[in-house]
């Protein structure tokens, strides 16, 4: 298994940068960095080698899609499906900036075509399909690529009897592609509902952030739901929500924690834990009935 | 509420305030007022046609949201007989944001669905402005299980801002309970219509619109976010919301081109608010018609045309 942070990590994190010492801190960029939620200056190596969890507070810092990849698969089990999806601008959508040249600045900023990853791996050499989605890209908003993507790998995963894992991080539907994003709710719903119904086991990792459109889809929708701590997940955001009900919100809400409380998800799982866990639910679900006739 | 004129509906409103006027004057005098009459008669029907046959998006939204638009009930009460309303989603309340049950129409058994705004304050505090919680959402699915038990097809009817976005919300789980329907009406065995009769709220109004057939009224509009939504996070300013409206291509005639909408149901001129007759006249017709065409298909047709209608929605290019 491929616990990044290893020797054969394919990815890094922070690129070797030229730029000189951080006039605030004094600190020189890239070694070191600020943790987000407790603020405590953090070697980036030793982030890494936590698989980017801060080794102070806990807290769970987002990762790339190559990066989950990684840690919830065999070594080199990957293989890619439908890398060549891109997103269109079919509305042409008349906004501040061009949906088109929003496209075009996070494809070069992320190296990926849209916000999701798809394929099949081995994880303790068990088969699964797996969906992985990353929110540098847009917010990980659904559009039609994410939809179509999502609902192939369902697709696939109930041709060929393989369990499915989704993991989710997303802001919601993407406002640009209006009602074409909105009905891949359904679409992708659609694709679980036949994958379920050939009795294949669905399990989702929701990570921070997810919400709305995928909250209320295919995110909600796992036999099993695992999700990472601290990580927010809702429907609406806190903001609206504040403003709706004009009252303070409580404490910790929208948190897995808070979720896990409600009965919302079943278990939260540490990131270094998280391969471990995934293959023993894999396990179980793929193992079959082995209680042995003793009379024999 | 006494009256309530949209902006751009005021020519309108104030020929018809000249025409009564007249009348007022011709009775009180004794006069004759034909030529004024007949010449105020045309330029209204001119004025009439000269704005509604030219309605922005954002003009559709307003007329969407006029608080004088026939409701979910409105349109049950006038199109069907024998309606046998069921109540609660038998794990925490009754959702009054959503009612359904048993309807005949023309005689043909229905379950009929829908999201139900209120008319006044009092009725809005009930009906939470047509804002369903968790629990609406499975009150409605509970209901269309009863109607593929029972064989026959449903109609929901969509009018909702969306969801309510709420702290009660979330801790009872809006968000599965939306995803959970999106999901289990793919697995109906009936023909299901989707109507949007006014506003089309998001993953609130989808949340019972998986239909084999989604029909839209003329001047309904249903969008990803709403205009004032879409224009707060783009332009950092909701007085942009017009141009929010047109470029989220939420209009009846838009989601048509899109292959969302299968039909469109015509309004009376100004709106299905000036002349409810004529609305739900339009809304049985096109029901009716499309009932029809679904009622002659298999169970397993109607699941498998239901699948294939959403798989195929959306657009990309595939570079390989
Ligand atoms: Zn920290």
């Amino acid at each position: 298994m491929a616990l990044f942070g290893s020797g054969k990590a394919r990815y890094s994190t922070l690129r070797p940068t030229k730029t000189g010492p951080n006039k605030n801190t004094l600190i020189p960029e890239g070694l070191w960095e600020k943790c987000k939620k407790c603020y405590g200056t953090v070697y980036t190596r030793q982030m890494e080698e936590n698989l980017n969890v801060c080794p102070r507070c806990g807290y769970h810092k987002p990762i790339t899609a190559q990066q989950r990849i990684a840690l919830l698969s065999d070594s080199g089990s990957f293989q890619e499906v439908d890398a060549g999806l891109e997103s269109v601008d079919k509305l042409k959508f008349e906004g501040v900036a061009s949906y088109t040249e929003k496209l075009r600045a996070n494809q070069k900023k992320t190296g990926m075509k849209d916000a999701v990853v798809c394929g099949t791996v081995t994880l303790n050499g068990i088969r699964y399909a797996l969906a992985v989605m990353d929110f540098r890209f847009l917010g990980a908003s659904m559009g039609s690529v994410v939809g179509e993507k999502i609902t192939r790998i369902t697709e696939l995963a109930t041709a060929e009897g393989l369990p499915l894992v989704i993991v989710t991080a997303s802001g919601g539907a993407r406002m640009y592609e209006g009602m074409l994003s909105l009905m891949q709710m359904a679409k992708t719903s659609g694709a679980l509902k036949r994958h379920a119904k050939a009795g294949l086991p669905y399990i989702t990792i929701l990570t921070h952030p997810t919400y709305a459109g995928v909250t209320a889809s295919f995110a909600s929708l796992g036999d099993l739901t695992l999700a990472e701590p601290g990580a927010m997940i809702g429907f609406a955001g806190p903001r609206v929500i504040r403003d709706t009900a004009q009252a303070k919100l409580p404490e910790g809400f929208q948190t897995a924690e808070f979720l896990l409380e409600k009965g919302m998800i079943d278990r939260i799982v540490a990131r270094k834990n998280l391969a471990h866990e995934l293959a023993l639910c894999l396990e179980y679900f793929t193992s079959g009935c082995k209680v042995q006739d003793g009379s024999k | 509420m006494a009256e309530f004129i949209l902006e751009f509906e005021k020519p309108v409103s104030e020929l018809e305030k000249k025409i009564q006027e007249w009348l007022r004057i011709s009775k009180d005098n004794d006069l004759n007022v034909d030529d004024e009459l007949k010449l105020l008669t045309q330029k209204l029907e001119q004025t009439k046609k000269d704005i509604y046959e030219n309605l922005t998006p954002w003009q559709r939204v307003q007329l969407a949201r006029h608080p004088k638009r026939p409701y979910t009930l409105d349109y049950i009460n006038m199109i069907c007989t024998d309606f046998m309303e069921f109540h609660g989603d038998r794990r925490y309340r009754d959702d009054a944001a959503i009612v359904g049950g048993f309807a005949k129409l023309d005689g043909q058994p229905l379950m009929v669905i829908g999201t139900q705004k209120g008319r006044n304050t009092k009725e809005n505090v009930m009906r939470n402005f047509g804002c369903p919680h968790p629990e609406g959402y499975r009150k409605a699915l509970r209901l269309m299980q009863v109607a593929d038990r029972a064989g026959i097809p449903i109609v929901c009817f969509i009018d909702t801002p969306g969801a309510f976005p709420g702290v009660a919300s979330e801790e009872r789980h809006i968000g599965e309970a939306i995803a959970v329907n999106l999901r289990e009406m793919f697995d109906l065995s009936v023909p299901i219509l989707a109507v949007v009769i006014g506003e089309g709220g998001s993953g609130g109004a989808l949340g019972i619109g998986v239909g084999n057939k989604i029909l839209i009224m003329e001047n309904a509009y249903y969008s990803v976010i709403t205009p004032e939504g879409c224009a707060a996070i783009l332009w950092d300013d909701r007085s942009f919301s017009a141009q929010a409206a047109a470029a989220l291509k939420l209009s009846a005639r838009d989601l048509v081109e899109l292959k969302i909408v299968d039909d469109i149901i015509p309004e009376p001129l100004g709106g299905a608010h000036r002349d409810f007759d004529a609305a739900a006249g339009g809304v049985k017709t096109t029901i009716a018609k499309h009932l029809v065409e679904l009622s002659a298909m298999s169970p397993e047709a109607l699941k498998e045309q239901r699948y294939e209608k959403f798989r195929h929605i959306g657009a990309f290019k595939d570079g390989k």
